[in-house]
């Protein structure tokens, strides 16, 4: 080409102009853990199932949900939720209801009757699972994704364990907990009923490996000093009653008292008061702030009309009075003590729910299992026993006492027996950086309290409020920020003065580095903290 | 005040030109902006929308300045559109022969902007965008305001807001930067000539750029529009801040989103609720001194005072203009 006058050079592009050499500081994408993730006892990857769920995909993100927890319907009931207590969400217009979602998504595959994949056996291997409660069964969910044959024993007339014979219907209805369950057995889970285990050890002979399962259903033992009256149950053995044997369920009579802080007291109050008594009082030791019961649970049992007397302990019944002492508490020490002062209330019956414990006879004559002080089974950090493969999870095991935990230690279970019997080692997740709220850039979210449900104050056993509908699970999934995980909003894309973000065919972007300079745009304009700049050492 | 993101957004309305893989990238990779350059984000958003708006049917003019410096230094040049330059003070003069021309041979498609920094616009080119502007010749001008000479070392330019430190103006004893009492509201100088459309933009609103620039383009005679657009270097703030300091300057009041037509206030962005100055002045070293040992609070208290005359005057209390 002619070029003009005095002009010795050829147009050219910019683009020859590599201005990613002035970096001193690089952009990079990164996945950081959410806190709902980090604190999710069961490990659910939460983000991951709203981004879905807000999206319409609701089979996916049940999927994800069940790659972690194979009871979405029922937790999204009785999980007592830590992921919303770390949700930055809390610090901006209040948590994503996470549970109510999990419970919705969780009652929408039960009503499409979505499954659980089909696993073909892949081994010969047996397991035998003692106790079909969350632990139990959940053990057995992923053993059987893993292609092991996997049996149940139960001794109660129908499985669950304390999903059902801890938690009262208007907690978690029956039919719930019978389609959960109902998947598992599906996938080809054998659970057989009302069998009592006499000698656990001849079993190992017909099982490679044996879970123990066992929960702690044996009520606590007091030195209530009792004389003439009949009125006096434990809370786990009318919860029993009332599930299997209700032709035989005591009268409790108008007045009932509850004795107890957990929330087994709180379940057996709202109970009686649902069985026809008038005036149910809750007797606690310590203060009202003390009481291991879930916070929530207490609420709803003072809106119900329950009285929680608290710095009180029953000192002995006779006949329908019953002998209080009241108690001084010092809660700075956690130190207890007697008080003068006494009074004598009166009540048709009693309830006592002061805590359960593993019940040993079924481990007689089995050396090796050892329980520990606090009373449950002692074992290693795979989760085994002193026994050579018998493991052991759930309530006998852990403190914590909770469905979720329950499920959190049998999914660990699953990988630890796995590794066992495949002689391997079991590597532990290492796990990411949590993003707080301070990394977010909450600019770019607009303030929407959360969806909210109505709820009935009817007090039968019918749940009182409803799962959400497809929209609103789609308008409280939206405002999850995605912390951590991008969610393809395009700030970076557009942000950037040099054109330095490459937007892919699949969505995903890539930083061009021939060009960026470094600047951090893209990472302060990241709503959810996507982008880390490091020092640029290349 | 939220903003939406530029893409992943419910409603349609609300994805930007920018967040689309398709944009036109009319400011391209190479060019030699700094880092975090509020004045390259800002041109490209324009730009592109214009590009966008008239299917690629556009001839840029652009008046010497950081802009054309950055964007062309000879031969290489980052322009992916038909571009010119010919002198500092007469971008406005040259786009009116450009529109001149096309009218004359039937192309009148084909959309001309004017664009230049701030220098160009208050004090340089001032002649002739008055001119521009008396003639209603057919030109979109687009002002990118970093309020100063930034390229030639931070000088003070008519654009400079009262009080800020240039190379120019430098505190001493008494003196608080630049005084208070000069300088020029160019967007009100544009409204006084009556022209059919006079807007005012920021990068801190990009939804809002887009959509001014939509509305601009196919507009017959004078449109002006001034973009805020922060310079890390000149204003002194970490290179990462540039947008949140454009938003900023919009959420304390001092720079009014609004818009105009035939020399009457017609619109403005409300904001929803006002920050103190001090919140878009402290992260900026140009006014570290209003802020140090010897700060003085009435000092602070002159830029409040235009922040909130602008609330009342241009409605972004949600009142009356």
């Amino acid at each position: 080409m002619r070029k003009p006058f005095a002009t010795v050079l050829e147009a050219a592009t910019s683009l020859s102009n590599k201005t990613g050499s002035w970096r001193t500081m690089r952009p990079e994408y990164i996945k950081m853990v959410p806190p709902c993730n980090s604190t999710c006892p069961v490990g659910e990857n939460i983000q991951l199932w709203l981004s879905l769920a807000k999206t319409e995909k609701f089979q996916e993100a049940w999927e994800i949900i069940t790659e972690s927890n194979p009871f979405p319907a029922i937790m999204g009931r009785v999980c007592y939720h830590t992921c919303e207590k770390t949700c930055n969400r809390e610090q901006f217009d209040g948590a994503v209801n996470i549970n109510l979602l999990e419970r919705s998504i969780g009652d929408m595959a039960i009503a499409q009757g979505w499954s659980f994949r089909k696993i073909a056996p892949c081994s010969e291997k047996k397991i035998l699972i003692v106790g079909s409660g969350p632990s139990g069964l959940t053990a057995a969910y992923f053993l059987k994704i893993l292609g092991y044959n996997v049996i149940v024993y139960e001794s109660h007339l129908k499985p669950g364990g304390m999903m059902r014979y801890g938690v009262p219907k208007y907690r978690l209805p029956r039919r719930i907990i019978d389609a959960e369950i109902k998947r598992i057995t599906d996938m080809g889970v054998k659970i057989i009923c009302q069998k009592e285990i006499a000698k656990i050890r001849t079993e190992l002979d017909n099982f490679d490996v044996i879970y123990l399962a066992i929960g702690a259903c044996k009520a606590s033992k007091t030195d209530i000093e009792i004389k003439n009256t009949p009125h006096i149950f434990d809370a786990v053995d009318l919860f029993g009653k009332l599930e299997d044997d209700f032709t035989n369920f005591p009268p409790l009579g108008k007045k009932v008292l509850v004795y107890g802080g957990g929330n087994t007291a709180i379940d057996a109050a709202r109970t009686a008061l649902r069985l026809g008594a008038q005036d149910v009082k809750i007797i606690y030791r310590r203060t009202i702030r003390n009481m291991p019961s879930h916070e929530t649970e207490i609420n709803e049992a003072l809106a119900e009309g329950i009285e929680i007397l608290c710095l009180r302990t029953i000192n002995s019944i006779d006949g329908n009075k019953i002998f209080i002492n009241k108690m001084n508490y010092d809660e700075k020490y956690d130190i207890l003590s007697l008080s003068k002062e006494t009074e004598i209330l009166h009540a048709d019956s009693v309830i006592l729910a002061i805590g359960q414990s593993v019940d040993e006879s079924i481990l007689k004559g089995i050396d090796g299992i050892k329980i520990s002080e606090k009373g449950v089974i002692e074992t290693d950090k795979n989760m085994m026993t002193g026994v050579s493969g018998i493991f052991a999870g759930g309530d006998a095991v852990s403190g914590k006492r909770t469905v979720t935990s329950a499920i959190g230690q049998a999914k660990k279970a699953a990988k630890c027996i796995d590794a066992y019997l495949r002689g391997t080692e079991l590597i532990p997740n290492i796990r990411g950086e949590v993003v707080n709220f301070k990394k977010l850039n909450t600019d770019y979210f607009n303030k929407n309290a959360r969806v909210g449900i109505a709820k009935s104050n009817d007090i039968s056993f019918e749940e009182k409020d409803v799962s959400y509908s497809k929209n609103e699970i789609i308008t409280e999934a939206s405002r999850c920020f995605s912390c951590g995980n991008c969610f393809h909003c395009d700030n970076c894309y557009g942000y950037c003065p040099d054109n330095a973000i490459i937007k892919c065919p699949d969505g995903n972007l890539e930083i061009n580095y021939d060009y960026c300079k470094g600047c951090g745009i893209c990472a302060t304009e990241c709503p959810c903290g996507a982008i880390k700049m490091i020092i640029d050492d290349k | 005040m939220s903003n939406p993101t530029l893409g992943n957004r419910l409603s349609k309305d609300d994805i930007t030109i920018q967040s689309s893989s398709n944009r036109n990238n009319s400011l391209t990779c190479g060019h030699r902006a700094c880092q975090g350059c509020g004045e390259a984000l800002g041109a490209r958003c324009a730009i592109d929308a214009a590009h966008h708006a008239t299917g690629g049917k556009i001839i840029i003019v652009n008046a010497t300045g950081c802009l054309e410096v950055f964007s062309c230094s000879f031969p290489e040049s980052a322009w992916n559109v038909p571009w010119f330059h010919s002198l500092f003070g007469n971008a406005p003069a040259v786009a009116s022969g450009v529109a001149a021309a096309l009218r004359i041979t039937g192309k009148e498609d084909i959309r001309v902007i004017a664009q230049g920094g701030d220098g160009a616009t208050c004090d340089i080119g001032m002649g002739c965008l008055s001119g521009m502007f008396e003639r209603n010749d057919d030109v979109l001008y687009i002002c990118y305001d970093n309020q100063a000479y930034m390229n030639t070392g931070v000088q003070r330019s008519g654009a400079t807001p009262p009080l800020a430190r240039t190379a120019t103006t430098v505190p001493h004893k008494n003196y608080l930067g630049n005084d208070p009492q000069i300088g020029k509201n160019i967007s009100q100088i544009a409204i006084a000539h009556e022209i059919p459309y006079v807007a005012t933009a920021s990068i801190g609103n990009i939804q809002d750029i887009e959509k001014k620039i939509a509305k601009a383009i196919h507009i017959r005679g004078s449109k002006y529009l001034h973009i805020h657009v922060p310079c890390p270097l000149g204003w002194g703030f970490p290179t990462s801040e540039t947008i949140r300091i454009a938003k900023l300057a919009i959420q304390c009041g001092l720079f009014p989103l609004f818009e105009a037509q035939y020399g009457k206030l017609y619109g403005s962005i409300p904001i929803d609720d006002p920050i103190p100055v001090e919140d878009y002045l402290k992260p900026q070293k140009r006014f570290a001194h209003l802020f140090g040992k010897n700060a003085t609070p009435d000092a602070v208290s002159v830029l409040q005072e235009v922040a909130n005359s602008n609330i009342v005057k241009y409605g972004l209390n949600g009142g009356d203009i």
